[in-house]
């Protein structure tokens, strides 16, 4: 075992350690913090296989927005220092029971699971990624690309929408009223007799 | 570099994705259910690239895969994080078991 079995040990257990408490933490304050540690040990297991650019990635859109956000959200919600209610023991034993057995059968099929290990070098450039992202022939991404744009807009968009208050109810009588006042106002005003629509 | 075996890595994030799980079953808070969802989507992130790196290296599909799943990511947890704030305002609790007026 050389140093670099070792750094990759710790990070995966800095990684499920973090992943752990954010799950069971009954505050949810701490459980921000804990996905926080958890996404950071993600991007160090990137920078440890060597892809940099992912852990840059990671770091600026999980650790720099998602946590902030999820942040916000709960100082918007709930009050950060309450604890969240304790859930039934029934409930508890059943899921720890299902994610056993699930993670359990999942990684007797990976262990037994003969995977055969390229002996190439990964040859990863920011500049290879760009071109294929942007490539329009067989094996460019330009189509994907394009749609995530779209749906980035669409997202922002529904967000706004979604979390923007209701305008006031204004029925069409009142809105007749409005044009009416605004009409005369001009006329005091300017001393203009005909005003075209507005 | 491949000092350690790929099965080992796999491990890493199969154990994420069922801390994740665990955490979707017994959380009745819509937040932690999405920070549950954040640690599902990155276990998957890890296997796409480790996928690359050491059984594909010639190729770069994985790491594309990883990009577009990031990215949409972020637009989901958007998304959840303005219908939770908009249903806080409409019923003054984010817990699951309340919000079961389109249930039935």
């Amino acid at each position: 075992m050389n140093a670099s079995a070792i750094i990759f040990y710790i990070i995966s257990a800095f990684i499920l350690g973090a992943g752990l408490l954010a799950m069971t933490t009954r505050k949810i304050f701490r459980s921000a913090i804990w996905l926080l540690f958890s996404l950071v040990g993600i991007a160090a297991l990137y920078f440890w296989l060597q892809v940099e650019f992912i852990a840059a990635v990671q770091i600026i859109v999980y650790v720099g927005g998602i946590v902030v956000l999820i942040i916000f959200s709960i100082f918007l919600t709930e009050q950060s220092g309450k604890e969240m209610p304790k859930q039934s023991i029934t409930r508890t034993i059943a899921s720890v029971l299902a994610v056993l057995c699930g993670f359990g059968l999942t990684y007797l099929q990976i262990w037994k699971y003969n995977f055969q290990p390229s002996s190439k070098n990964f040859d990863w450039s920011v500049a290879k990624i760009g071109s294929q992202m942007l490539n329009t022939t067989t094996g460019g991404f330009a189509l994907p690309f394009e749609v995530v744009s779209l749906l980035l807009l669409a997202a922002m968009v529904g967000c706004i929408v979604i979390a923007m208050k209701p305008p006031k109810p204004t029925n069409g009588k009142a809105k007749e009223e409005l044009m009416e006042k605004i009409k005369q106002e001009g006329e005091k005003e300017l001393g203009i007799t005909e005003i075209s629509e507005v | 570099m491949n000092s350690v075996p790929l099965s080992h890595i796999l491990f890493v994030s199969t154990a994420l994705f069922f801390i994740g799980m665990y955490g979707l079953f017994t959380r009745r808070n819509m937040i932690t259910m999405l920070m549950a969802i954040e640690l599902i989507l990155n276990s998957v992130n890890i296997n796409f690239v480790v996928f690359n790196k050491y059984l594909y290296p010639d190729r770069l599909d994985g790491i594309f895969f990883t990009i577009f799943i990031i990215t949409i990511a972020a637009a989901e947890a958007a998304i959840a994080i303005a219908i939770i704030i908009n249903l806080y305002r409409s019923h003054r609790s984010i817990d699951v078991e309340k919000a079961s007026e389109m249930k039935y």
